[in-house]
């Protein structure tokens, strides 16, 4: 012990004190993933649906048990309906989202990119962003026909939007300091555009598409209001109409089932275009 | 090839922030600049570099950059500035991707530089994968791939712990011994700038003019071995500074 340290002490000799560990306070706050929860949370919620249903306890008019919800899919399955709804509604969703999101992607590059696209096009993006499209339905009809252009355009515009906003705000977040470098190296304007920033950007413009996905299924069933036959969308449309509460749970289910499956596939890209991130 | 500057100035808006610089730097000389906080060593740099327009003045280069140079004027940042999402060796390839070398010519240059920063292990590493002192590395290394004609250094160990920066500075030196690079290093730290620095440029405090400028005409290999000159020489440099900041800490104090 140092001349320092025993001039300063108090006199009381070491031993007489308790001895004890340093509590612990670290850790928390880092949700980790936990295999086989998830399920089991859908499963137990099923079976107690299904048992309060059976018990009486759900009047079956006011929420139908799972188990008829299944009996309308399966219904629809062995009929064939199934492939004809959901090859139409996928039809229009991919159509719809992928021109939505490639043109949301060019038009918030240029505004990350250029003065005068930024002068010019974001207040009108702002302006038109919180239109609801399906108050513009009517007019999409007018303009593209009461077909497949109105359904399609619907979830173009909806995804449209959200792109712009989420690609732009990824480009104005590239680190400034990895730009300057690309200059400093001579880079031409296109090597910086395809090297620095799309890559700098795209961790925004993924989250941006799992949003714009979600909004696409949201317009789904709002597109599929007027004129369609096929589409589920128009199946849960029409199982509300004829108060076939079973057939509506189960193209809500199917719904739910598409946005878990678009959400799994941005997962995977992410996991593969982000990699670098660890 | 050397970079002369005549009465260069430059500030922005209303603040000066560079008054009439003009200092030559030779082919194959370290020119060290210190000099306080904010006097504009940074911006004098993006001078230098071609990355600003100075408000007046000119920045020259006389005579051809050594052949085979594809970028004269190459920084090495503080930061490192590093695309995390390429290896070491994507990061130093994007510097010569736009550059008309075969596959092969690449890849070779690829192989010198990283031989010559020791980094060949570490060929295919991310940057989150390296220490600091690596990512420095790669960035010289990606700097030396050009064969720049005059390296533009700023501050470029600042971010590295002390023996990292020890190290680092070992290596800067062997590469300028085996051969000879042209650099502008910019630091606060003066015993870097007495190690490097054939010539020291001391800066005043904003609007930064240069104060004096020290020589040091001890080869770079043999400083170590000069220990007692090396400190004599920081002391004086430090005296030259101290004054500087102590009248920038009492302009503050004046405007508070
Ligand atoms: N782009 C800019 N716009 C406005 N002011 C700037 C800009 N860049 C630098 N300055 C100002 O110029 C002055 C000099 O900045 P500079 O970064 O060159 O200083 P420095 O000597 O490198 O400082 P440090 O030692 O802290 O790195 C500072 O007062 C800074 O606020
Ligand atoms: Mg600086």
């Amino acid at each position: 012990m140092s001349a320092d340290v025993e001039a300063g002490s108090f006199g009381r000799p070491p031993e007489m004190e308790t001895v004890r560990p340093v509590p612990y306070r670290g850790g928390g706050f880092r949700p980790r993933p936990v295999r086989f929860v998830a399920p089991l949370v859908f499963a137990v919620l099923i079976v107690l649906w299904e048992m309060g249903s059976r018990s009486g306890l759900i009047s079956s008019l006011v929420l139908p048990a799972p188990s008829e919800a299944f009996e309308a899919f399966r219904y629809l399955a062995e009929s064939g309906l199934l492939w004809q709804h959901l090859s139409a509604s996928l039809y229009r969703l991919i159509l719809g989202w992928t021109f939505g999101s490639l043109l949301g992607m060019a038009v918030g590059m240029s505004i990350g990119l250029f003065s005068l696209a930024r002068a010019g096009l974001l207040p009108l993006v702002s302006a038109l962003f919180p239109i609801p499209k399906i108050a513009l339905l009517p007019l999409f009809v007018i303009w593209f026909g009461i077909g497949e252009g109105s359904k399609v355009a619907t979830i173009l515009f909806g995804t449209f939007f959200p792109t712009v906003i989420a690609t732009y705000g990824g480009v104005d977040n590239v680190d400034r300091a990895l730009i300057r470098m690309g200059q400093s190296f001579g880079l031409s304007w296109w090597s910086i555009l395809r090297k620095i920033i799309i890559p700098g950007a795209l961790p925004a413009i993924l989250s941006g598409c799992r949003i714009s996905a979600s909004i696409a299924i949201i317009l789904l069933v709002a597109a599929e209001m007027i004129g369609a036959e096929y589409g589920v969308g128009a199946y849960i449309l029409t199982a509300g109409s004829l108060m076939a509460t079973d057939q509506l749970i189960a193209g809500v289910a199917l719904l739910s089932a598409m946005g878990l499956a678009v959400g799994w596939l941005i997962g995977r890209a992410e996991a593969v275009l982000l990699r670098w991130r660890g | 090839m050397d970079l002369i500057l005549r009465g260069v100035s430059h500030g922005y808006d209303r603040t000066e922030v560079l008054a009439d610089i003009s200092i030559e730097i030779a082919a194959k000389e370290i020119v060290c600049i210190i000099g306080p906080s904010g006097c504009g060593k940074s911006t004098l740099l993006r001078l230098i570099g071609g990355l600003e327009h100075p408000k007046a003045g000119e920045v020259l280069m006389r005579g051809e950059p050594p052949s085979g140079s594809l970028n004269p004027l190459t920084y090495v940042f503080q930061d490192f500035a590093l695309l995390p999402w390429r290896s070491v060796e994507g990061n130093i390839s994007l510097a010569l991707e736009d550059h008309r070398l075969s596959a092969a010519e690449r890849s070779a240059i690829i192989d010198d530089v990283l031989r010559r920063t020791k980094l060949t292990d570490f060929r295919k590493a991310l940057p989150r994968q390296l220490s600091g002192g690596m990512k420095q590395r790669v960035a010289i290394a990606r700097a030396l791939s050009v064969r720049p004609a005059v390296m533009l250094m700023d501050e470029p160990l600042s971010a590295l712990d002390s023996q990292t920066r020890e190290l680092l500075m070992d290596d800067l030196i062997d590469l300028w011994q085996r051969e000879a690079f042209t650099a502008c290093y910019v630091t606060h730290n003066l015993a870097e700038a007495v190690r490097l620095g054939h010539r020291i440029v001391v800066m005043s405090r904003r609007p930064g003019r240069i104060r004096e400028v020290v020589e040091i005409d001890v080869p770079l290999g043999e400083r170590m071995r000069n220990l007692a000159l090396m400190e004599e020489r920081q002391r004086h440099l430090w005296e030259l500074m101290r004054e500087e900041a102590l009248a920038a800490d009492r302009e503050l104090a004046d405007v508070g």
